[in-house]
């Protein structure tokens, strides 16, 4: 199963018009957090703030739905969000954490709580991961050149980018710049190359952009906590669902990627063991699945 | 060593024909309870007080589960005896000829040796020793247990959460010798510090910035700084816990889609 193991997969939006505004596609990540901080489901959440400097993302830990906002949107670098975690409970506080995880941090998370051997204390207050899609994730400097030197728009006027439909986007006040996808490639941080897992799989709700129409985000609701609070968003409608598209743009295009990235993963896997370099992972003989998250 | 902890949890196979009800209730008896030893060599008892934070299942731990036959404070005897398992807190100083002989002797009479929290595991802070102080100025080198006698299972940490004993606990009387197997791993890595997240991670290309390490690192001697982690060596103790908890040294999947109901 290319996409992880999940319960329902979904297209949703949320259904606030500030999120809608400020939000990357469907604002879901948003709005779960924002309604799951309303209702006392987490005391607060950890996500890719805002830091002095632009587009550079700062974990911290978001006490309310206005901080929360404040760290909407999508930054294509990296965000080392799991360090902040001891600092939510231990500084902060909090008794339930939320988080906000690209799937290698989903990863870190998840290995922390099976095997907690130096964290105390900490594994039984993470009350909701939101996994979000991940094809690759750039190191700021990358980010910076390819986007100031090689697509040639001023760093500072950036007001959003994007992927989607192949290509990389740049939105500036006058102007939408587009590149094709690929040409990233070499810009990529290395250790995103041996990654199987485009989708979070092990996050309570995935989402990303992947298989779903402008505005909407597709969705994956995969644990037990995952499926409780989706359900009492929905519900309370702070999420409006659509059924997702089986098609070329939808569900196929969705499985298409994920597999491709672990097919890439897979060759570089199996080439960094007969070159006897270290690797987590298990090789393609060694697995009954050679697409599996092992 | 798969054979050895299967046996000590009562898990072979008995030959049907001696297998009387007197027998199985007496090897139910006897296997019921794991004779369990404490050794303490050079460390700062923080691991056995990590242990004795887990209240919830303390008392039913220490008197129906298992049975303290050795260690200092907690049981009342001169000679060691056999013992199924025994725990190892702390490196070994090597000056100390009592703390050699105890070790030796451990290891001798236990079935099963853990070297239980990082001084024991990777000699932790004592690695950094060099003698000269009081009350013992000769005491210079602490190496951590595995360098003097096989270890058969670590449990690294600075000390180690008192969840994960608990689990290791679980683990060991369930007999799920899966859970079990990367501590089994462990017991070769000796030689940790802070360093190894850039030696065996940074520098082979595994490094994807996601800050599991700073967060795990017991004593902040870790921060990310453009992704990576940066190490404060004045803070880091060389406990281990910052490479043995990264998603990217070692990757546990069939137990976590387990533990997460995938």
């Amino acid at each position: 199963m290319v996409l992880g193991t999940y319960k329902q997969i979904t297209l949703g939006r949320s259904t606030d018009k500030q999120i809608q505004g400020i939000s990357q596609d469907g604002g879901i990540v948003t709005a779960l957090l924002t309604f799951a901080l309303d209702e006392k489901i987490i005391d607060g959440a950890v996500v890719a703030g805002p830091s002095d400097e632009m587009w550079k993302p700062n974990p911290v830990v978001a006490l309310s739905s206005d901080e929360v906002m404040a760290a909407a949107g999508t930054k294509y670098t990296i965000s080392p969000n799991n360090w902040v975690l001891k600092q939510a409970v231990r500084q902060y506080g909090l008794e339930k954490v939320g988080i906000v995880t690209i799937p290698c941090q989903t990863m870190g998370i998840r290995k922390m709580q099976s095997y907690p051997f130096g964290v105390r204390f900490l594994a039984d207050k993470i009350a909701l991961d939101i996994g979000i899609c991940c094809t690759e994730n750039f190191p700021f400097e990358s980010l910076k050149t390819f986007i100031s030197a090689k697509a040639g728009v001023d760093f500072d006027l950036v007001e959003k980018m994007d992927i989607g439909k192949g290509k990389f986007w740049i939105k500036t006040q006058d102007d939408l710049i587009s590149f094709p996808i690929k040409e990233t490639h070499g810009y990529e941080q290395n250790g995103c190359k041996v990654c199987l897992d485009l989708v979070s799989e092990l996050s309570d709700i995935s989402t990303g952009s992947i298989g779903a129409p402008d505005n909407w985000s597709a969705i994956q609701v995969r644990t037990d906590i995952g499926e409780t609070v989706f359900k009492q968003a929905v519900d309370a409608g702070a999420i409006e669902l659509k059924p997702i598209d089986e098609g070329k743009f939808g569900l196929e295009m969705l499985t298409k990627l994920a597999k491709s990235k672990k097919e890439k993963a897979m060759k570089v896997i199996d080439e960094r063991k007969a070159m006897g370099l270290p690797v987590p992972y298990k090789g393609s003989s060694e697995k009954e699945d050679p697409l599996a998250n092992v | 060593m798969l054979a050895k902890i299967k046996q000590f949890l009562g898990m072979e196979a008995k030959p049907k024909e001696l297998a009387s009800k007197e027998e199985v209730e007496k090897v139910a008896e006897e296997k019921a309870k794991p004779r369990i030893g404490y050794v303490h060599l050079s460390g700062c008892t923080g691991d056995i007080m990590s242990l004795s934070e887990n209240y919830d299942i303390l008392a039913e731990l220490l008197t129906n589960m298992v049975e303290i036959v050795y260690g200092q404070t907690l049981a009342d005897v001169w000679e060691m005896p056999e013992m199924d398992l025994v725990l190892v807190e702390g490196s070994v100083c090597l000056q100390d000829e009592h703390s050699v002989k105890e070790l030796m002797e451990a290891r001798e009479k236990a079935g099963l040796l853990v070297a239980f929290g990082s001084c024991a595991a990777t000699g932790c802070f004592t690695r950094y020793s060099r003698g000269g102080q009081q009350a013992q100025p000769n005491h210079e080198s602490f190496v951590p247990v595995g360098d003097l006698v096989k270890v058969d299972c670590a449990v690294p940490g600075c000390p180690p959460s008192p969840e994960i004993i608990a689990k290791v606990v679980v683990a060991v009387i369930n007999g799920d010798m899966d859970y079990l197997q990367p501590m089994i791993d462990l017991a070769g890595y000796t030689e940790a510090g802070g360093s190894d997240l850039q030696y065996k991670i940074v520098n082979q290309a595994l490094c994807i910035g996601c800050g599991t390490c700073a967060m795990a690192c017991q004593t902040r001697a870790l921060s990310m700084t453009n992704g990576r982690p940066e190490l404060n060596e004045d803070r880091c103790v060389k406990c281990g816990v910052c490479y043995i908890q990264c998603p990217r040294s070692w990757w546990p999947a069939d137990r976590i889609n387990k533990d997460l109901g995938l």
